[in-house]
């Protein structure tokens, strides 16, 4: 579905994705984990189009997509739950979803209310905050919006950073089960995570990031019985 | 006369003034909510409106209104000056201020650059129609006679009008931006251009939309203020455009509805000032106001504190 080959990318003087490559195959949930300013972010923007890349490539179901405008990539199938959720905060609910419905606004009204349903039965919250300011709820239901916003999309591949950041234990879990449920409808999803534990929990499959290089990858049991990782994530937080 | 049996003369006048204030002030906050940018060529686009009307107008008089009813007149004068303000806005945006923006420059950049396409556009004014001021035959249209009397008010048929039209447009502004989807896409790229874009949302051109958007309504000021004081200039974008920008942080930049509301109160807070007042400290008051705003209230009257994120 998803495919990075060697790419390397950054911000002017910086340098921030040293080679990395990583895949994601339909179907699948894989975590990107990695500390602060490991890459993760910059990984995301890069398949984008947020960032261009300097050098490799990024190819989406075997075409690639970098240098495509990011209006153009989200078109071919790809949403994004971004880090601490970035909702319209002056917006209303129903308008968030409207947005995240925006890029495929050629189809028909009645199959994006279908999917505003759907949204709202995996979320009967933002049913009842419709009409109400995004920016007045509470983080957890932001983090709702977020998702609901990028299942508006329909997309093939959902991206999703850091959804546990700013979250109660109990909230995450939540999360983490909501996103479990969305690929088992046949979502592929790829989440970025410093929360190692639970992210590996629900992923098949799993990258570790460090300084702009995949120092490791496997399966998720695998790495969630690496010696490194614990060592690495219980430094982390 | 004494200064309070004029007051609700005065009063009329202000929120005549004030519309006029409103509709120039929308362009500001506008291109300020979506660039965080203060375009100063904003002036020179209101003086090029009031240009393309008088042209119009001296046109359609010589050709006899070129077989058109003079209720049309109006109309097509606004019709031109918006379209070619607009259009003009929108080649600023994409020669003078995108490459500077999106090589991700300081946001001085930009500021610079609109500073020098002010000076540019009146310079250009004034090299090709004259320095001396051009004369709008506003009489021909609304004759002095046309004029509503309500107690002991007189009201104009033509300050009516300008008021209706400023009133008119600002109303369906608000409506493009809360009820359409590219109203939606708008405030989108104002709140957060980077998600914007990744809703698929081309953001390039959701600028540009705005920048012709708030050019068309600053040019059809142009065109109001040139049928009410009969004489422009080249330099009329200058003042005319200061006092919009002290309407728009009074109202809170970068507030489509602050801008309204800063225009109306500035008009008037200016007509009060006429009136108790000696008339030449109109210009003083409204800057007054505009240092005032800026200690004790930066973010204007409307201006909005967002809430915040929850952020780790």
């Amino acid at each position: 579905m998803l495919e990075l080959t060697d790419v390397v990318a950054g911000y002017g003087p910086l340098q921030v994705l040293r080679r990395v490559s990583l895949g994601v195959q339909a179907g699948e949930i894989v975590c990107l984990l990695g500390g602060n300013a490991a890459g993760k972010s910059t990984t995301l923007k890069t398949v984008l189009g947020l960032v261009r890349p300097r050098a490799g490539s990024v190819a989406l179901q075997g075409e690639r997509i970098d240098g495509l405008a990011t209006e153009d990539i989200v078109r071919r199938g790809i949403a994004l739950v971004p880090e601490s959720r970035r909702i319209f905060a002056r917006m209303t609910v129903w308008e968030n979803l409207e947005m995240g419905a925006y890029s495929r606004r050629q189809t028909a009204p009645a199959e994006i209310e279908e999917d505003r349903e759907r949204v709202y039965g995996l979320f009967p919250r933002l049913k009842e905050r419709a009409t109400q300011h995004a920016g007045t709820m509470s983080g957890g239901e932001q983090q709702m919006l977020a998702i609901g916003r990028a299942l508006m999309a329909r997309p093939r591949l959902m991206l999703l950073d850091e959804p546990s950041m700013g979250l109660a234990p109990v909230l995450v879990e939540q999360v983490f089960d909501i996103i479990q449920a969305i690929n088992r409808q046949g979502t592929t999803i790829l989440v970025v995570e410093q929360n190692a534990a639970v992210a590996l929990s629900i992923a098949h499959r799993g990258y570790v990031l460090q300084d702009g290089r995949i120092v490791m990858h496997g399966a998720a049991k695998e790495l969630l019985d690496a010696d490194d990782i614990r060592r690495a994530y219980l430094g982390e937080d | 006369m004494d200064a309070l049996g004029i007051l609700p003369q005065q009063l009329v006048f202000g929120l005549a003034l004030g519309a006029i204030y409103g509709l120039i002030a929308l362009g500001y906050t506008m291109v300020y909510g979506i660039l965080l940018m203060i375009n100063f060529a904003h002036g020179e686009l209101f003086m090029i409106g009031a240009y393309v009307g008088w042209a119009v107008l001296v046109w359609l008089i010589n050709a006899g209104f070129g077989g058109l009813h003079p209720v049309w007149v109006v109309p097509v004068m606004l019709l031109m000056a918006m379209s070619l303000s607009g259009l003009l806005g929108m080649t600023l945006e994409r020669f003078a201020y995108r490459p500077l923006y999106t090589r991700g420059a300081t946001r001085l950049g930009p500021l610079i650059s609109a500073v020098g396409a002010s000076i540019f556009l009146q310079n250009a004014v004034m090299l090709t129609m004259g320095a001396r001021m051009k004369v709008y035959m506003t009489s021909v249209l609304f004759p002095r006679s046309w004029y509503v009397q309500v107690g002991s008010v007189r009201v104009s048929v033509l300050v009516l009008m300008m008021i209706s039209v400023a009133l008119l447009l600002m109303w369906l502004l608000n409506v493009l931006v809360q009820r359409t989807t590219l109203g939606r896409c708008m405030r989108a790229v104002a709140e957060d251009r980077e998600v914007a874009a990744v809703m698929g949302v081309n953001v390039r051109r959701v600028i540009a939309v705005t920048f012709l958007l708030g050019s068309a309504l600053g040019g059809a000021a142009g065109v109001l203020v040139g049928l009410y004081y009969t004489q422009i200039d080249f330099f009329m974008g200058y003042s005319a455009g200061l006092k919009a920008f002290t309407a728009a942080v009074l109202g809170g930049i970068g507030n489509l509805k602050g801008a309204m509301v800063g225009g109306l109160v500035l008009g008037v807070i200016e007509s009060l000032a006429v009136t108790f007042l000696n008339p030449a400290y109109r210009d003083v008051v409204a800057f007054v106001v505009l240092i005032l705003v800026l200690v004790f209230r930066p973010t204007g009257l409307l201006g909005e504190t967002v809430p915040q994120t929850n952020k780790v």
